[in-house]
């Protein structure tokens, strides 16, 4: 009971932190290019702009989503087969 | 047992000196230092006469005179300094042992000074990093310097002091000791990843590194400490007052710190320098300021019933 009465932010462990790595990273990694960021204008052919040395804010998140679309592609399905797994066998 | 510890002088044990210098590498990958004078003199000593004297370096041993065991204890003996010769070659590579060794070479002096310094931080005036030929210098010599011995002993003693809070309440379990100190850390990381993703996103030219933030977010323990500490002996009042005297003081303290690494060297000085970028920079500033006080509050308010 004590445990409970503690606030939400006491419950955390570092196993729900590598979860919350993992759902952001997917979240990340679903946003499909053609479907949906051109449409919204974070294409990959609308962020690089200028070549100086201020890329800018919105320039930065598009190349780091980018990144991580390319990057952590197979890893991804590495770990999420991997938390399957032990979610089945271990709830 | 005088026959593992490999790393003290011993002169009754040349043998095992001898096995200890041919496979020891360079002296910067060893984790701890070896100060005794004395085995570090006849180390090199040994080095130069290493091929013809191992062989009677196995008469030396006097304590047992079955050969069998000494030679089992030889060939342990090898096996323990091959594998701590092997740790210390992949930690180096995991681990940078070398880069934390640096925020570890402090004094009681300077811990002392840097105390001060985060609990009253108004009346110091040179917040700037003494560099010596382009590497920054030691924690021992130089107060701004961002250290992580007071970081780590301040989380150390923020989950003990919490566990004597908790059991002033009679809520105490030591499984709670573990939830406490998980969850600070957790949060440490969270706040360490987010301070990154956001110079990331700003493209600020810092050499802020990864230690150094982790550093810079350590040290709001001491004041969340000193709060519970004061809320313990004298009730709530005296929570809230030392409590928002700390958040005062590490907000000034990351202020004044994070604004010469951050910011250009004119908005440093308090010039006022337009642009779109100086104040994106400077916003960043007071938010990663701003949120020392919102954690320790957030840290610290379920302690003090």
């Amino acid at each position: 009971v004590a445990l409970q009465e503690e606030s939400a932010s006491m419950a955390f462990t570092l196993y729900s932190l590598i979860q919350t790595a993992i759902l952001c990273t997917n979240a990340v990694a679903v946003l499909h290019e053609e479907r949906f960021l051109s449409k919204i204008g974070w294409g990959v052919d609308q962020g690089v702009g200028g070549f100086g040395d201020d890329p800018g804010v919105k320039a930065q998140i598009l190349n780091l989503i980018r990144s991580v679309r390319t990057v952590m592609r197979v890893p991804l399905i590495i770990v999420n087969s991997a938390c399957i797994v032990l979610l089945l066998l271990f709830g | 047992m005088d026959y593992t510890a490999t790393q003290s002088g011993f002169r009754q044990q040349p043998s095992m000196r001898l096995r200890n210098s041919s496979v020891d590498g360079a002296d910067g990958s060893q984790l701890f230092e070896d100060t005794s004078g004395a085995g570090s003199a006849s180390q090199a000593g040994y080095r130069n006469q290493q091929p013809g004297a191992q062989a009677a370096g196995f008469p030396g041993q006097s304590l047992l005179s079955d050969p069998m065991s000494n030679l089992a204890m030889a060939y342990g003996s090898s096996l323990a300094t091959h594998g701590r010769e092997i740790v210390d070659k992949n930690l180096d590579r995991f681990i940078p042992i070398s880069k934390l060794k640096y925020y570890f070479a402090v004094d009681t002096v300077y811990v002392g000074k840097k105390l001060g310094l985060l609990v009253f931080p108004y009346m110091h005036e040179n917040w700037e990093v003494s560099y010596k030929q382009d590497t920054p210098v030691a924690p021992r010599f130089d107060v701004n310097a961002p250290d992580l011995y007071i970081p780590a002993m301040g989380f150390i003693t923020y989950v003990l002091v919490a566990g004597l809070a908790l059991g002033t309440q009679n809520r105490f379990s030591p499984e709670l000791l573990g939830v406490q100190a998980s969850s600070a850390l957790v949060w440490l990381i969270m706040e360490v990843l987010a301070v990154l993703l956001s110079l990331y996103l700003v493209t600020v030219n810092t050499d802020l590194t990864t230690i150094d933030l982790l550093a810079f977010s350590g040290y709001k323990y001491v004041g969340m400490i000193v709060g519970v500490v004061a809320g313990l002996l004298f009730g709530r009042p005296a929570y809230y007052l030392s409590l928002l005297w700390c958040c005062a003081a590490i907000f000034v303290f990351m202020i004044r710190t994070l604004r010469l690494k951050l910011l250009s060297e004119a908005a440093a000085e308090g010039r006022l320098v337009r642009g779109a970028r100086n104040q994106l920079r400077m916003y960043l500033t007071m938010t990663i300021a701003a949120a020392q006080p919102v954690f320790m509050y957030w840290l610290t308010y379920h302690l003090i019933r």
